[in-house]
């Protein structure tokens, strides 16, 4: 339960990073000279791929076709859930 | 090509089974102003795009529109699992039940299955990108139906973030017009 309290936060936390992320790079495709927000959009993609790095860690790849580490003991990319998955009401 | 991310790009909860609601929300899916629509219409209309600005910005919104067509089916999957077959028969989702069962397929609230017709590749960037943003606000007046006629909260959560996008893309559509005509202004001068 705690556990999944735990996946729930930090799993919204890079929902978090990642729409700005999106929303930054919709911004720069029809302003791509806007320097304040390249810097920004640089920033939180470093901040993104730490974040995302942490949580595989704990529960496996968040990309496929070479783009996340495999794991060492089997491939945690077919381990459940899927995003649409409910768990206790919620679906990740 | 492309790369699957395994997450929502928005977190979907819903409050309980509801196969009423469900039949409203799946327009979204494969109705004529939802995300499969839009996702493909863009996607199929960036490989003539004039510049490099404009292929970008229709490979990346056809790319969030997938992710909310996603989302979509999260909230229609979320909305009928648990629902017993009388409380499908009352929601008038029968008919659907007898086609598919719970699974997800590309159809209207009236069970009306997607079709290519409802989106245009015209060749002339000018054009295409009007109907963009027509087709932008077109989804936002659908969000607003369905906030409307959703008796959910988390659902309504949702789908007001999925309005919200929509304003979002009609705007980048608008500068996108707005530059593809300068260029081609420029092009005019010899
Ligand atoms: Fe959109």
């Amino acid at each position: 339960m705690n556990c999944d309290h735990q996946r729930e936060q930090l799993l919204e936390r890079i929902q978090a990073l990642s729409f700005s992320a999106v929303d930054l790079n919709l911004y720069l495709d029809t302003h791509p000279c806007d320097l304040r927000a390249l810097t920004d959009y640089n920033q939180i993609s470093s901040v993104l791929l730490q974040t995302k790095a942490i949580y595989e860690q704990l529960y496996g790849p968040m990309l496929n076709f070479g783009l996340s580490s495999g794991g060492c003991d089997s491939f945690r990319w077919v381990e459940e859930p899927w995003p649409w998955q409910i768990g206790a009401g919620r679906v990740y | 090509m492309w790369v699957y991310d395994k997450k929502l790009q928005f977190p979907v909860r819903v409050s309980g089974p509801n196969p009423k609601l469900a039949k409203s929300v799946i327009t979204q899916y494969g109705g004529p102003d939802g995300e499969l629509a839009a996702s493909l219409r863009y996607l199929t209309q960036r490989y003539t795009m004039p510049t490099g600005r404009s292929i970008a910005t229709l490979t990346d919104i056809g790319t969030e529109e997938l992710a909310h067509m996603e989302i979509v089916a999260a909230l229609v999957y979320g909305l009928t699992q648990g629902a017993s077959i009388e409380q499908i028969k009352a929601a008038g989702m029968d008919g659907y039940y007898a086609d598919h069962d719970k699974a997800l397929y590309f159809v209207n609230g009236d069970g009306v299955p997607w079709t290519a017709s409802y989106i245009q590749s015209k060749g002339d960037p000018i054009t295409d990108l009007h109907e963009n943003m027509a087709a932008e606000q077109k989804a936002r007046s659908t969000y607003e139906y369905l906030i409307q006629l959703s008796d959910d909260p988390e659902v309504t959560r949702v789908l007001c973030w999925l309005r919200e996008r929509e304003v979002v893309h009609f705007q980048r559509f608008g500068e996108t017009l707005n530059h593809v005509q300068e260029y081609l202004d420029s092009r005019k001068v010899f």
